[in-house]
């Protein structure tokens, strides 16, 4: 039991510190822009089609470094010639704007790589056991994807609140005009933050896609969770987007780890049925058969009693 | 002048009425004189989503096949040419009544179908709804993957034909391989919560306490299928209970994403799968998976066993390099009802529903393969095949790594009793 308890933590906290590279930028493009970018999490996949590509000519490494730096060029392209023209229309095209664009990029990903699973590998370099415990394997990678993770937290921790950019990154967040009149490119600034959040977004793709596989669903897959994210820790707070991040990675891998249901619940009251029951399927379901539909469960009680989010503030 | 008279007593709506009617004659002068119109056919799988990449493949065999066996060589029924529908179902059931709708106003009577039984079963009960209502404008059901037996078994439809084995067929003879093995003593099952997924985890339990009681199963899984990011959590749990070999009814992501979080945890433990193969699967396995993963299919993989079949794997990849064949039975299925359209000189579903009752066809394979008439499913020999390397004349997803077959099954000993009560329409 032991070391199911640790493996399903250190799988928790490698699915959390990852979803938190999405969230953290879905929910800094949202405080300042006030949109939720439907098309983060293609994004996401970009990053991991344009590594995979990379990896092909430069291997694995000069895929991490430029796939990220390619998906954020294009998110700030996006930024400057979509989202900011769409702007003027108000937030519901905006909202519509990032929608369709989340179906462009799935579309223009299989019309350029195919629809089939692509063989986006680990390096060889981090090919080996990091260590083993009661006979199952930590691998090297995950390790890695873990260490990624933390420092792009710090650096951004840092960034946003230390250093004089993410000071006026936040000033501008909350007090655009004052800004801009203290001589401040305010646009360049969100352009710069769109763009930023979407590399963090593509590095996230690029060392997500050897491991969950590099397949035109992964957006898909990933993209409704990161929403759920930033609606539990609070839209607009970065904080609150890390919190949400690692409970919903340890929620979703302990649920998958324990065994316990119905069943179980039903005994302790001493209820049993027989399976030809017609609401047997409710009376046999088990935890880690709704584990995947938890962090929905959990949006939706987070909504009723806390509307704002585990650290969100709403201003009316 | 009593003509001029006449016309002008001609009243507007009779004026209508002689211009429809030489409007239609016109259409149907032109339809006699273009008999050689096309016979449809719809291929209706998921042609974009999470699943899309299987329902391409086997587009492209079917169309490939369709131009291969007929159309270039000038048709079928006497000139007559193929043309393939494809009809976007994105996997779902809704979408499917949807496409349906659209293929009926097509006029299309012949659906390839195959991916997921849960679409397989909603298209089966559509069609049957549709054709007792719709007397002459029947549709047919050409299933040639969806493996759930109640498609054949309580719920066999006339209308329905299976040219894939189901999987209680396949599950036998895996269950037989795995028996066989004396060094399993624990078995893990892990599989999508759907229908299928149920009937691979159910039927493994009951014939694995017939065939080796010993066996323990230390795991039942279910997980949504599409929807799991990782599979780690899941290994750690087979890890943990020890298992010795695991069985798996996945396929499409959920299939790759599970094997490679078994590879990559270090287990080594023989893998049972359906769809362990091809559309990137492979080349994603590559070394990890040598010699562990096994696959239940029919027909047979590496070697070939005719000229024929081996030509056609080398043409089609001349024309589709970055395809494979992934599912011959798709031709084995254009085959067949080809050849029940010839034999009955119809393209009417009722007609060439009964040529297809009790036919026996021999393969590009060189294999005679039977469709049993009381339930509409296809025997054939099944194989167990390995993912590896070494003898691999055809590759997958151009990897150099394949399947070879380790075990061979012949049709007489696949054959299994069935429960089907078919309801057959009195014309």
């Amino acid at each position: 039991m032991l070391e199911v308890l640790i493996f399903a933590t250190l799988n928790g906290l490698v699915t959390g510190f990852l979803l938190f590279m999405l969230a953290s930028g879905l929910t800094l493009i949202f405080s300042m822009m006030g949109v939720l970018n439907f098309a983060h999490a293609s994004f996401y996949m970009l990053g991991a089609y344009f590594a995979y590509s990379l990896s092909l000519y430069f291997g694995f490494w000069g895929g991490l470094i430029f796939a990220p730096l390619i998906v954020g060029a294009l998110g700030a392209l996006v930024e400057r010639y979509g989202l900011r023209k769409v702007h003027a229309s108000g937030h519901v095209a905006e909202l519509v704007f990032t929608f369709g664009l989340a179906f462009l990029i799935e579309e223009a990903i299989q019309f350029f790589w195919g629809r089939d699973t692509k063989n986006y590998q680990t390096p060889d370099l981090l090919d080996f056991p990091l260590f083993t415990l009661f006979g199952q394997e930590f691998s090297a990678y995950r390790g890695f994807m873990m260490t990624i993770s933390i420092v792009i937290f710090i650096a951004l921790y840092y960034v946003l609140t230390k250093s004089r950019v993410g000071i006026i990154i936040q000033a501008a967040i909350t007090h655009p005009q004052t800004v801009s009149n203290l001589g401040h490119n305010v646009p360049l600034i969100f352009m710069g933050v769109f763009g930023m959040g979407t590399a963090l977004a593509g590095l996230a793709g690029v060392i997500a896609g050897p491991v969950l596989t590099t397949f035109p669903g992964m957006a898909t897959v990933l993209g409704s969770i990161v929403f759920v994210i930033v609606v539990i820790g609070g839209l607009g707070s970065l904080a609150g987007a890390f919190i949400a991040s690692l409970l919903i990675g340890l929620l979703q891998s302990y649920a998958i780890a324990s065994d316990v249901g119905m069943p179980d619940l039903l005994n302790l009251f001493g209820i049993s049925f027989d399976r030809s029951h017609p609401l047997n399927d409710l009376w046999t379901m088990n935890l880690p058969q709704i584990a995947p539909v938890l962090p929905y469960l959990l949006l939706v009680l987070v909504l009723i009693f806390r509307p704002t989010g585990l650290l969100g503030k709403r201003e009316e | 002048m009593k003509k001029l008279s006449i016309s002008s007593k001609i009243t507007r709506p009779f004026h209508k009425f002689l211009s429809a009617i030489s409007l239609v004659s016109i259409f149907m002068l032109s339809n006699a004189s273009t008999a050689q119109e096309p016979v449809r056919i719809a291929f209706m799988d998921p042609l974009s989503g999470t699943f899309a990449s299987i329902g391409n493949t086997g587009r492209t065999i079917l169309e490939f096949a369709v131009d291969y066996f007929y159309n270039s060589k000038g048709g079928i029924l006497g000139g007559r040419m193929i043309e393939i529908v494809s009809l976007d179902n994105k996997q779902s059931p809704n979408e499917t009544q949807l496409q349906f709708r659209r293929a009926v106003s097509e006029e299309i009577q012949i659906i390839f179908q195959g991916n997921s039984s849960a679409v397989a079963s909603t298209l089966s009960q559509t069609i049957s709804r549709h054709n007792r209502r719709n007397p002459g404008q029947e549709v047919l059901q050409i299933n040639y993957s969806a493996v759930d037996p109640i498609l054949t078994e309580d719920n066999c439809s006339f209308w329905h034909f299976r040219f894939d084995a189901h999987a209680n067929m396949k599950l036998n003879v895996l269950t037989d391989f795995i028996a066989a093995d004396p060094d399993i003593s624990s078995m893990y099952i892990i599989g999508q919560d759907y229908s299928f997924g149920q009937v691979v985890s159910d039927t493994t339990i009951k014939l694995m306490n017939e065939k080796r009681p010993d066996i323990e199963i230390v795991g039942n899984e279910f997980h949504p299928i599409g929807q799991v990011k990782d599979f780690t959590p899941y290994v750690t749990k087979i890890v943990s209970s020890g298992a010795d070999a695991v069985v798996t009814g996945n396929f499409g992501a959920d299939m790759v994403s599970l094997a490679r979080s078994i590879i990559d945890s270090g287990l080594d433990i023989p893998i049972y799968t359906f769809y362990a193969a091809y559309d990137g699967i492979t080349a994603t396995l590559g070394e990890g998976g040598k010699n562990k993963i096994r696959l239940i299919h029919n027909g047979v993989a590496n070697p070939l066993p005719t000229e024929a079949r081996k030509q056609f794997n080398r043409d089609f990849k001349i024309a589709h390099p970055n395809y494979d064949v992934t599912q011959p039975r798709i031709v084995n299925a254009l085959q067949m009802v080809v050849a029940a359209m010839e034999e009955t000189q119809s393209t009417d579903p009722y007609d060439v529903a009964l040529a297809l009752e009790d036919m026996r066809f021999t393969t590009m394979a060189g294999e005679e393969i039977w469709m049993r008439a009381q339930d509409h499913q296809i025997f054939q020999g099944l194989s167990v095949s390995v993912h590896t390397d070494e003898g691999v004349e055809f590759d997958a997803d151009n990897s150099g790594w394949g399947l070879v077959t380790e075990y061979q099954v012949p049709l007489e000993e696949t054959v299994v009793e069935s429960s089907c009560q078919m309801r057959r329409p009195n014309r």
